[in-house]
């Protein structure tokens, strides 16, 4: 299979621009990265379908052309070009939501998984326990006593 | 009756239906927005006969072997030659799958119907969900279908549009940040997806995976290894392996709880699937079997240690979801019939098992204003019911002899005995540290939720004020006292009869484990034989 270097060297440089943006934090920007990084796979496949030929059509022709261009190529491209816009648009009504809620238009944090990082080792382990008699208040009493605050037993 | 059995088309009838059923029904409901009864009719009745139209392909796809339906009678123009349009198969796998989804489909769909009859407001069901689901279940049958890899992707995109959908359903705030994360995350595995097709398409110059299977043959080590590479990491952000695999617990709790129930049973499951076909179908020789195996090992490892520190119960989980994808890929890894066998039995009991877990977290959270071991205590004297619910399917992910968990797993440990290579060895040890693990885990929601008095935990005074249903309504509603929550009375009998029905299911893959194993050593033959697929689809060369 033959290829052309040009289409290669712009495919690498919109992956490249669109990784850069998609490991932003800006919604925005995320997205322009997603759609650079398909124009750029859109490319690729237009060039893994090979040269440019005749219309798929039987009957046409262009330009002295010999061989024909791949149909397919063009299909599977048109439908990724579909897909990636419907999302698109998904992507900008979640951005526009995120931003009234927020004010900020910004990928955030899981609340619940920042607190369980949080946690010290004692407390991760105690963490769904009602805290227990201080055992540095231990005393002959029964625990129940020393767990009262102020309660100092015997001592 | 008979007559109609014999019938060599009948087959070739029934294989685009369970894409076909769904997306009309789906076309109907979008219509009848404004008769809800209308719409729970006809979902009701598309998902029945999805069932049935799945049992009957898994016994066409037993008795006469694989199915493949070339759509518009575009076939081969000869013997040997790939098909120029698209092409559905159903093999002995497929059809398995599409019968487990489609009944945790019909359960988990009664159960949000019942839900929102008993806890919803007017708005309740939302209008849009019934359809949004459709056409979930059609993606997720598309994916199942699919003969060629485009086809695959757009069975992947369809599922995984209607998923946003349904995730961030209410727009909340909790629900459209972990709906961000999702949506990123998903788009960035569809765009890897894709550039492996664009790539696998450039070296080949065929994409329909019979074809693909013949001609990658031909293609040098080096980039069929790469080709492989670029589609595993697509479908392993999908199933969630491990290190693509951190963005599953992060999104799946803040839906509804019969959203996270069927997220969490099907669509991981699809990202299995694809990593069987793509492993087996067009890769095999097992040039990333080594990978394979330490990322199932990792999965299992980390994933069940990340369920340890969990205090909310849907959050851990998702981390068990996790880790028990691993078990599947230690299985697929292993290239041998027995570990494929293993691998495809534990993909059906985990998808049972684990809907039927996120099903009574959803009853917990209604009868008990919480889904956090912070402030859950008592439930086995409050109500013996939901306790039993919840070990019966608690016992079988943790593995525990009668149930299907530990069928599944002991075919997995005797597979990697077999092989009894150090790597494989070391993952039985693994495996078996986290069975005994995800035990913990679960008895440790045992312990808290069930058997402490609700004094006892730390929170336990605080409760949410009223179930809901679809919707969200954390904002509206701050924590209220638990003394001054209503009464949220019984279980209603139309979010537990599903519950049961899904424990009968799972319970009757333990009952009925002979033939149903037997016949998953039939399709693991079956796929990794390759040849009857790809006659089935290319004609007798």
């Amino acid at each position: 299979m033959t290829t052309y270097l040009f289409p290669l060297i712009i495919i690498g440089g919109l992956t490249t621009t669109g990784v850069y943006l998609l490991l932003e934090r800006s919604l925005t920007r995320m997205l322009l990265g997603l759609l650079l990084i398909s124009n750029a796979i859109n490319l690729l496949i237009l060039s893994a379908g090979g040269p440019r030929g005749n219309p798929p059509v039987r009957g046409r022709t262009s330009a002295g052309e010999t061989t024909t261009a791949d149909p397919l190529a063009q299909g599977l491209i048109l439908t990724a070009i579909v897909i990636t816009m419907g999302i698109a648009a998904f992507v900008l009504a979640l951005t526009y939501r995120s931003y009234r809620l927020n004010t900020v238009e910004e990928v955030g944090n899981d609340p619940e998984d920042t607190r369980v990082s949080q946690r010290t080792g004692t407390e991760s382990f105690d963490a769904d326990n009602r805290p227990g008699p201080d055992r540095t208040r231990d005393t002959d009493l029964p625990d129940e006593l020393d767990a009262i605050p102020g309660f100092e037993g015997s001592r | 009756m008979n007559s109609l059995m014999l019938n060599p088309h009948l087959a070739q009838v029934l294989t685009p239906l369970p894409v076909l059923v769904p997306l009309l029904a789906a076309a109907i409901t979008l219509f009848a927005g404004r008769q809800p009864r209308l719409q729970r009719a006809i979902t009701v009745l598309a998902l029945s006969l999805m069932v049935a139209i799945s049992a009957a392909l898994v016994y066409l796809a037993d008795r006469d072997g694989t199915i493949a339906l070339q759509v518009g009678g575009w076939g081969p123009t000869e013997p040997g030659m790939g098909p120029l349009g698209i092409t559905l198969v159903v093999d002995r796998l497929s059809a398995l799958m599409l019968l487990v989804s489609s009944i945790v489909l019909l359960a988990v769909v009664f159960y949000a119907i019942g839900q929102g009859i008993r806890d919803g407001d007017g708005r309740q069901p939302v209008s849009i969900f019934l359809p949004t689901y459709l056409v979930l279940s059609a993606g997720v049958c598309m994916a199942f279908l699919a003969g060629d890899l485009f086809n695959l992707f757009v069975g992947f995109e369809v599922l995984l549009s209607a998923s946003f959908v349904l995730l961030t359903i209410g727009a909340s705030k909790e629900r459209v940040r972990a709906g961000i994360s999702y949506v990123m995350v998903s788009m960035v595995s569809s765009m890897v997806f894709l550039l492996g097709i664009g790539l696998v398409y450039a070296a080949t110059g065929t994409l329909n995976m019979a074809e693909l299977s013949v001609r990658l043959g031909d293609v040098g080590d080096g980039t069929r290894t790469a080709l492989f590479a670029v589609l595993l990491v697509a479908f392993g952000i999908k199933a969630a392996v491990f290190p693509l695999s951190a963005w599953l617990p992060d999104s799946y709790p803040t839906a509804p709880a019969p959203v996270t129930a069927v997220f969490a049973g099907l669509l991981t499951k699809v990202g299995v699937y694809a990593i069987i076909r793509a492993h087996s179908l067009l890769f095999p020789g097992g040039e990333m079997d080594q990978v394979l195996l330490v990322a199932g090992l990792l999965t299992m490892v980390v994933g069940i240690l990340g369920a340890i520190a969990q205090s909310e119960i849907k959050r851990l989980l998702s981390f068990t979801l996790v880790s028990h994808i691993g078990y599947m890929v230690f299985g697929i890894a292993l290239s041998t019939e027995l570990g494929m066998s293993g691998a495809i039995f534990y993909v059906a009991h985990h998808i049972l098992v684990q809907t039927t877990l996120f099903l009574v977290v959803g009853l917990i959270e209604r009868q008990a204003g919480a889904s956090t071991l912070q402030r859950l205590g008592g439930l086995a004297a409050a109500s013996p019911l939901l306790a039993f619910v919840f070990v019966v399917p608690a016992l079988n992910l943790g593995g525990i002899p009668p149930f299907s968990g530990f069928i599944g797993k002991v075919a997995l440990l005797e597979a990697g005995a077999q092989v009894g290579s150090v790597l494989a060895w070391t993952l039985v040890a693994g495996s078996v540290i986290t069975s005994l693990l995800t035990l913990y885990v679960v008895t440790r929601v045992w312990t808290k939720a069930f058997w402490r008095s609700r004094d006892d935990a730390p929170e336990g005074h605080l409760s949410a004020s009223a179930p809901t249903a679809l919707l969200d309504n954390t904002e509206e509603s701050m924590d209220i006292a638990l003394v001054e929550r209503d009464d949220v009375g019984r279980m209603p009998v139309g979010m537990l009869a599903p519950t049961g029905a899904l424990i009968t299911v799972g319970l009757l893959l333990s009952v009925l484990a002979g033939p149903i194993f037997a016949y998953t050593e039939r399709a693991a033959d079956e796929v990794l034989d390759r040849g009857q697929y790809i006659s089935a689809v290319l004609g007798e060369p």
